[in-house]
């Protein structure tokens, strides 16, 4: 027996006759309120969809690339190459940090890579997601948000590179370990934070973009990447760590390499970082609603 | 239980057009503006924006629509069709007024939505299900109806960058149409892709229409408006003009439309003629030889056209494409191959005698082109000139044909038994 392509049609269609579900909610589409909130109900209904957008992000990264994932160790490790070689050697600022230069580096550098990454991939989401935000709705936060997990997937990578280099150094862990998914989340929080701004101004301002790169290059020095937070002055110590990083990034190397926490530095750090979400997500949310009229 | 779908109250959307630009005549001026541009693009950016650069798209528009309604919205361009859809869907907030719509939703403004051509066909069933609104536990559950319907069996585990463009179309309108929702608003999707695709997305929408799903599209195809709706929306500047059964609507909107692009007197002078060689009037005659854009079917009809210019050679034609008033192609003419009439460089009147017209009544146009048949064309006119049949009783019945229902021709005929 052969199908006509009519055939198929028909049948499949009537299987698809469902009948209308009786528990009907009435949804109210109204001009926006002054003061919009983030509607977590309405976030959990779409948590699959942040999966698909995650999950789309990783998989056409590295499609078409013959490294693939190894991109995400080669990185971190060619950078923190070049800046031991250039500021640990001919620098001589080896000499300032504990233990070997290079794993100094190296652990400063995977959270900085990630956030780096992270902020740039998530300020320029939303402009390339242009295409779904003129022709469909979901909460538009999603995107920017998705960006920021996909980054994670190369966080992830790159603690593999970690163990090898610190049994290579013959560093172990010490106790302060426990303390590390504090650091992480914070800079999870702080990336999404900047991300979620930057990608709300660069759809009415699309000269954010051009500042961002620079903004990311120095965020880089005034972050500690490269060097110890103690050759920070003591009287502007208080005032570096209002740089989120700042107490992210060397709690992070802290609980890794040991040493002692700078606990008032951390401590600052954490509220600017919860500020700076805070403040993202506030300015995200307030123009969120235009994105369609003016992307 | 209430059987209202979608109410829309006083619904009105405002945007902010693009702020007059302003020539600098001097240096001075020049590096004025270029100083404080930056301020005033950025205060227009902001969305600070004087009267004159804001205008309503939609305002007022009140429509109540019922559970199992399919509602046609027609209208010019910008006439505020495109917002409406964009507010019911979401993607832009309305200014003033509200929308309650009750029931699940789903929005097709486009078919294909978020595909990404480095993923397979799967996966992009799976991610494009996720964004049209469905959760993967269903989208596992229909995958198999979905790719069966788009015929994609062999190419499913194939990056969708290597599809044609109807393989394309098809697995992303058979995503669409696994859709389950209770209220369904389209824009034009049913205008891409070829002839099948088309009466396939009509089929999908009658079969929504009689399972009692609630349809809003808005179409330029005033045919599919007449087949698929119970009820037409007229938007005109932003507001609802006319309301009612699709026929009746249509056809004002057809006549009102028409007016506007047909001339009304039967002779048209070019607005933007091309340079070189170019045909620059049209005039519409009747047999007693008046300028006239109202003929009933039976009549004799003659076409002049003027060129003007010199020819690049001698020995052309003219031709005429004959459209119905959904601009589709009814009829052709040509002074040659067909009449065997070859037109000579310095031939600036051209004169075309038809009939009798054996239209039914209506609005119609004429396109005319004019270089050497089958080889070259030097210039054509697309709907240069317009007209209708006011009264077409060929058969003396007493009874007018329209070509709203019967079509746009009468063939002569004769009736007798066979027995």
């Amino acid at each position: 027996m052969t199908l006509k392509a009519g055939d198929v049609r028909d049948d499949t269609e009537k299987m698809l006759v469902v009948p209308v579900s009786p528990a009907r909610r009435t949804l109210r589409l109204e001009p926006p309120r002054a003061w919009q909130m983030l509607d977590l109900a309405e976030l959990r209904d779409y948590r699959e969809l942040l999966f698909f957008f995650v999950w789309r992000d990783v998989k056409v990264r590295y499609k078409q690339t013959v490294l693939g994932a190894l991109w995400a160790v080669i990185q971190p490790l060619a950078t923190t190459f070049f800046f031991s070689l250039l500021f640990g050697r001919f620098g001589g600022m080896s000499r300032q940090v504990p233990g070997p230069y290079a794993l100094y580096v190296f652990v400063g550098m995977m959270p900085w890579t990630f956030f780096s990454n992270a902020v740039v991939l998530a300020a320029n989401s939303l402009v390339g997601s242009s295409h779904l935000i003129t022709k469909v709705y979901f909460p538009r936060i999603l995107i920017p948000v998705a960006a920021i997990a996909s980054s994670l997937v190369d966080f992830a990578i790159s603690f593999f590179v970690l163990a090898i280099m610190m049994a290579i150094y013959g560093v172990a862990p010490t106790w302060r370990i426990v303390t590390l998914p504090l650091f992480v989340a914070g800079t999870i929080v702080a990336a999404a934070g900047s991300g979620v701004l930057f990608a709300a101004m660069i759809v009415t301002y699309r000269d954010v973009r051009h500042a961002l790169t620079f903004v990311m290059q120095l965020w880089l020095f005034a972050s500690p990447v490269l060097y110890t937070i103690d050759i920070i002055p003591p009287q502007y110590r208080l005032v570096y760590a209002i740089n989120p990083l700042a107490g992210m990034i060397s709690g992070f190397r802290t609980s890794v390499l040991g040493g002692r926490f700078p606990v008032d530095v951390i401590l600052i750090s954490t509220i600017t970082t919860v500020v700076l979400a805070m403040v993202g997500i506030r300015y995200f949310l307030q123009v969120e609603r235009r994105f369609a009229d003016v992307i | 239980m209430s059987s209202e779908a979608i109410v829309i109250e006083k619904l009105g959307k405002r945007y902010t057009i693009g702020a007059p630009q302003t020539r600098d005549t001097t240096l001075r001026e020049t590096v004025m503006s270029f100083v404080t541009a930056p301020w005033q693009r950025f205060r227009h950016l902001a969305g600070d924006s004087s009267a004159a650069t804001r205008f309503w798209a939609l305002q007022d528009v009140s429509v109540r629509v019922d559970v199992g309604e399919v509602i046609g919205i027609v209208g010019p361009n910008g006439a505020g069709k495109s917002t409406l859809l964009k507010i019911l869907s979401r993607i832009t907030p309305p200014t003033t007024g509200f929308v309650d719509l009750t029931g699940r939703v789903s929005s097709l403004l486009e078919v294909g939505t978020g595909f990404h051509p480095e993923l397979t066909g799967r996966e992009n069933v799976f991610l494009n299900g996720a964004i049209l609104g469905m959760y993967r536990a269903e989208i596992r559950r229909k995958f198999d109806a979905i790719v069966a319907f788009a015929e994609l069996e062999k190419f499913i585990d194939t990056p969708v960058k290597h599809y044609s463009s109807g393989m394309f179309v098809r697995l992303a309108f058979s995503v669409a149409a696994h859709l389950d929702p209770e209220i369904l608003i389209v824009d034009e999707v049913l205008s891409v892709g070829d002839l099948h695709f088309r009466n396939r997305c009509l089929g999908r929408m009658q079969d929504l229409r009689g399972e009692g799903r609630t349809v809003l599209f808005v179409s330029h195809d005033l045919t599919s408006v007449r087949q698929l709706c119970t009820r037409a929306l007229l938007l005109n500047g932003g507001r609802v003009v006319d309301e009612g059964a699709p026929g009746d609507v249509t056809r004002r909107y057809e006549q009102q439309h028409h007016a506007h692009a047909a001339a009304r007197t039967g002779a048209v002078d070019r607005a933007h003629p091309p340079r070189g060689y170019h045909l620059r009037r049209a005039e519409l005659r009747n047999a007693g030889g008046a300028v006239t854009s109202r003929f009933d079917a039976g009549d004799m009809m003659e076409i002049h056209l003027w060129a003007s210019g010199r020819a690049p050679e001698n020995s052309y034609g003219v031709e005429f494409k004959l459209l119905n008033d959904d601009d589709e192609v009814i009829s052709f003419g040509a002074a040659n191959p067909v009449q065997k009439t070859y037109y000579q460089a310095d031939d600036q009147h051209f004169v075309c005698r038809l009939g009798p017209l054996p239209l039914t009544e209506g609005a119609y146009a004429f396109s005319f082109s004019v270089g050497v048949w089958n080889t070259e064309r030097w210039d054509s006119w697309s709907k240069a000139v317009g007209f209708t049949i006011e009264r077409c009783d060929l058969f003396h019945t007493g009874h007018g044909i329209a070509n709203v229902n019967d079509g746009d021709f009468v063939i002569h005929q004769q009736w007798l038994t066979g027995n």
